[in-house]
């Protein structure tokens, strides 16, 4: 009864590690970066994580396939490392000793990659499946992009600035025209003498253009008076 | 009644637009460059010898005319000797290309100034590709940040004759800077002069803040001390000097017909001496203090790129042997890497190719200049900042205010001569006169837009401006020293501001700043000639970097055509007063 129970035990030790080995047929390396991941919160890898992947893997498995046949002891894990790297096969519990093909398991890893990657608390880069290409998920882009929102905000300012000073340079215009046409009208018949200095007015020279001179500066005092 | 000259409100105005002006992109993009390829802390011996020799004199002397004869380039040049009123043309047509390409600067200050208002900063990752496997193959190739410049920006074609179509989106950024360009300048020195106090003041806040950012980054002392560190025996290579001497000359922005421009709007009493002292010192200084943070930002993104090699390397080492996480560190890598080398050599031995000599040196080593600096280096630092949103605004803000001043004085130069001539001024209103200036502008610089526009605008960047300048200065120098006469000169500056010119001023003058003109003129034009075929740098996006190629025929002769137009302006000037004055003689001899 003994020897049974070992040659069956050794047996199927040898048909696992036939299945289970690096580059085996349907097989794949998995890799952890739970360090990086989690600093300081992370946890060590030991076989009741190896068992909560097992079980990740036979639920990808159940949920792919729809068919309540996988079942933890189908999903072999071999070659783990320091790194925290592995190899995993599932095998087919119908068929003996073979292996479920990888392009199945590759689809249902797929499907499923948000609940593993969840339940390790790590992420499509820090829990790698080699050879399963993720899909990257794309940067969330509203209706408008942004920058044209804010092109339009500034834009509408500018215009509304240049529109305000074209028109009040106009309004300007019109109203210095109106008084240059009054004062000729009023200078034509001799009651306003506009003081000119060269040509110039003399009240355009006092705002910017003329000095004062100090010398001439009327000081009644020094004058004798009459 | 004549109708008195506008006039800035006050000299600090005056001033401002001088600083405005004067400080532009240059001293943020060529400087820093400048500095690094010819010796570090050592560069600013030469720098300061060119400011003292030709700098501050030919400043003092453009700025001395412009007040003193009151009218812009054209008119300005005629009074001084009729023959002249070439150089004034020249000017003008050279200010003309300048506008015509500049604005495209600040139409992609804008362009991103617009994108920073995202998070994560669109130039942060590469765009996925169709199918969402992985990363467009353009952007692996190259980085994230040149991906953005090349294609999402300028979606640049592989060579100048594959012209593509037009960038909307650019067009619509280049319309936006010509219309903030109009509103700056639409009411002259009314204006101008209150958008200056902005334009001139604003980028100083944004450099300090930079430079206490800058200065706090990890890593930014690996940059200031590679940058500081004089290479004294560059000083014997004659091109440290030839460049000390050019970037002083076109970073003041001499010969552009701006300077006298604006100095004519200045009242005629106005101190232009010491206005010409200050604004050179400030240009100089700000160069260095802009230097300062831009190597501190080298120093943090070549720390940061150093480390992710080092991280890299560390990954695929621990990935190939199956370490275990946390045994490599980037102290251990040395021995770990003998260690395995012993233990594993075949897979070593596998793995070597793969495996890069990351090496601070060697980031820090990468000189970039002009836009690749200011769109390139700068984003990818800004993008691993904290905050980065608030750094990138502030960034393309203080490039756009850089532009802008310079923009603003560009078009003083374009317009003063248009608004004092007589015919023009009297049948139009002047902001008629700068639309049309501007729109034009904006329709020619709509060719910058198009896919192969970076090419054409890299064409205007290097030749339209740099020959004919140098020949217009010296024109300038020599005609107000020999032919106006430094005596009657020395006089008007007496009636201006009270004194006459030391005898520094007039040795520079007469003999030091034509000398180095002459022998500039005489190093470029020696240099062109032997180089023979002239090159530009062309993106290969199936390689993901810049290749050179050679211009095609009909490039090469718009390079003549940009030359030519604005130097022949001189001697056709020249001559076409003679004739005119032979007419005359013969009129009037004929009539008497």
């Amino acid at each position: 009864m003994l020897r049974v129970s070992l040659l069956t035990l050794s047996v199927v030790a040898i048909a696992h590690a036939e299945l289970c080995k690096p580059d085996a047929q349907n097989a794949f390396k998995v890799r952890l970066s739970i360090k990086t991941a989690l600093g300081e919160n992370a946890y060590a890898w030991d076989a009741n994580e190896e068992y909560l992947f097992k079980a990740m893997v036979a639920f990808a498995m159940r949920r792919y396939s729809s068919k309540s046949t996988t079942q933890i002891s189908n999903v072999l894990l071999c070659n783990v490392t320091d790194r925290v790297s592995f190899w995993f096969v599932v095998t087919d519990s119908s068929k003996n000793v073979t292996t479920v093909p990888g392009s199945e398991v590759e689809a249902a890893i797929r499907m499923n990659r948000n609940r593993i990657n969840s339940a390790f608390l790590l992420s499509d880069k820090t829990l790698q499946f080699l050879k399963i290409t993720s899909t990257l998920s794309p940067p969330v882009e509203p209706a408008t992009p942004v920058w044209l929102i804010v092109f339009g905000v500034v834009l509408c300012l500018i215009v509304a600035g240049i529109v305000f000073l074209v028109v009040s340079g106009i309004q300007k215009h019109k109203k210095k025209t109106k008084e240059s046409t009054e004062r000729e009208n009023l200078e034509e018949k001799g009651e306003v003498t506009v003081t000119v200095e060269n040509g110039i007015p003399c009240e355009v020279l006092d705002l910017k253009a003329g000095h004062v001179n100090g010398v001439f500066a009327a000081d009644d005092e020094r004058f004798t008076p009459l | 009644m004549e109708k008195s000259r506008p006039l800035w409100d006050n000299p600090l105005q005056f001033v401002f637009a001088c600083i405005s002006y004067a400080v532009g992109l240059g001293n943020v993009w060529r400087f820093p460059y400048l500095c690094q390829m010819y010796g570090g802390g050592g560069f600013l011996i030469p720098y300061f010898i060119m400011l003292i020799a030709e700098g501050m004199p030919l400043l003092y002397l453009e700025l001395a005319v412009g007040q003193r004869m009151r009218r812009g380039s054209i008119g300005a040049w005629k009074i001084i000797s009729p023959y002249l009123c070439g150089v004034g043309v020249a000017s003008v047509v050279v200010s003309f290309f300048l506008s015509m390409y500049y604005n495209v600067i600040n139409a992609w200050a804008f362009w991103y100034l617009f994108h920073s208002f995202q998070d994560p900063l669109p130039w942060a990752t590469c765009p996925l590709n169709s199918n969402r496997t992985g990363y467009e193959e353009e952007c692996e190739k190259t980085s994230s940040t040149q991906y953005f410049w090349y294609r999402q920006t300028l979606n640049i074609s592989p060579s100048l004759e594959a012209s593509g179509s037009m960038q909307w989106e650019q067009a619509l950024c280049l319309t936006l800077a010509w219309l903030v360009v109009y509103l700056c300048i639409l009411r002259g020195t009314e204006s101008t002069g209150k958008v200056v106090y902005v334009t001139a003041s604003l980028p100083y806040c944004v450099l300090i803040i930079y430079l206490i950012r800058g200065l706090t980054l990890h890593g930014a002392v690996n940059g200031l001390i590679y940058m500081f560190t004089p290479k004294l025996e560059q000083l014997s290579n004659p091109k440290a000097w030839i460049s000390a001497a050019t970037q002083i000359f076109f970073s003041l922005g001499l010969g552009f017909g701006s300077l006298i421009a604006f100095a004519s709007y200045n009242e005629p009493s106005n101190n232009c001496e010491r206005h010409a002292i200050i604004v050179s010192l400030i240009n100089s200084t700000t160069s260095i203090f802009a230097s300062i943070v831009t190597f501190s930002i080298y120093g943090f993104k070549a720390t940061f790129n150093y480390e992710s090699c080092i991280n890299k390397v560390i990954l695929l080492l621990m990935n190939a042997f199956d370490l275990e996480e946390g045994s490599l560190t980037a102290d251990n890598l040395g021995e770990m890497k003998d260690y395995l080398m012993a233990t594993h050599p075949q897979e070593y031995a596998q793995l070597l190719p793969q495996l890069k000599n990351c090496s601070l040196e060697a980031e820090l080593d990468t000189a970039v200049q002009g836009t690749g600096l200011a769109f390139i280096v700068y984003s990818e630092a800004i993008k691993n900042m904290e905050v980065p949103q608030l750094y990138s605004v502030l960034y393309f803000f203080m490039l756009l205010m850089l532009g802008i001043g310079s923009m603003l004085g560009n078009t003083a130069a374009i317009l003063t001569p248009l608004t004092d001539s007589k015919v023009i001024a009297t049948h139009f209103p002047k902001e008629v006169i700068s639309g049309v200036v501007c729109f034009i502008n904006c329709v020619i610089g709509l060719i910058f837009t198009m896919e192969a526009g970076n090419y054409w605008f890299d064409i205007f960047n290097d030749y339209a401006a740099t020959l004919s300048l140098l020949l217009i200065v010296l024109v300038e120098t020599i005609a107000v020293c020999y032919i106006y006469g430094i005596r009657r000169f020395e006089k008007d500056l007496h009636t201006m501001i009270g004194r006459k010119p030391n005898w520094y001023w007039k040795i520079m003058w007469a003999f030091a700043s034509p000398l180095l003109i002459i022998s500039l003129l005489i190093f470029y034009l020696t240099d062109y000639i032997l180089t023979g075929t002239l090159q530009y740098q062309a993106w290969d996006a199936t390689q993901g970097q810049l290749v050179t190629k050679d211009y095609p025929g009909y490039a090469l002769a718009v390079i003549g055509l940009l030359v030519a137009a604005s130097t022949m302006c001189i001697p056709l000037g020249a001559l076409g007063t003679f004739i005119r004055k032979r007419l005359k003689r013969e009129r009037v001899s004929t009539v008497a």
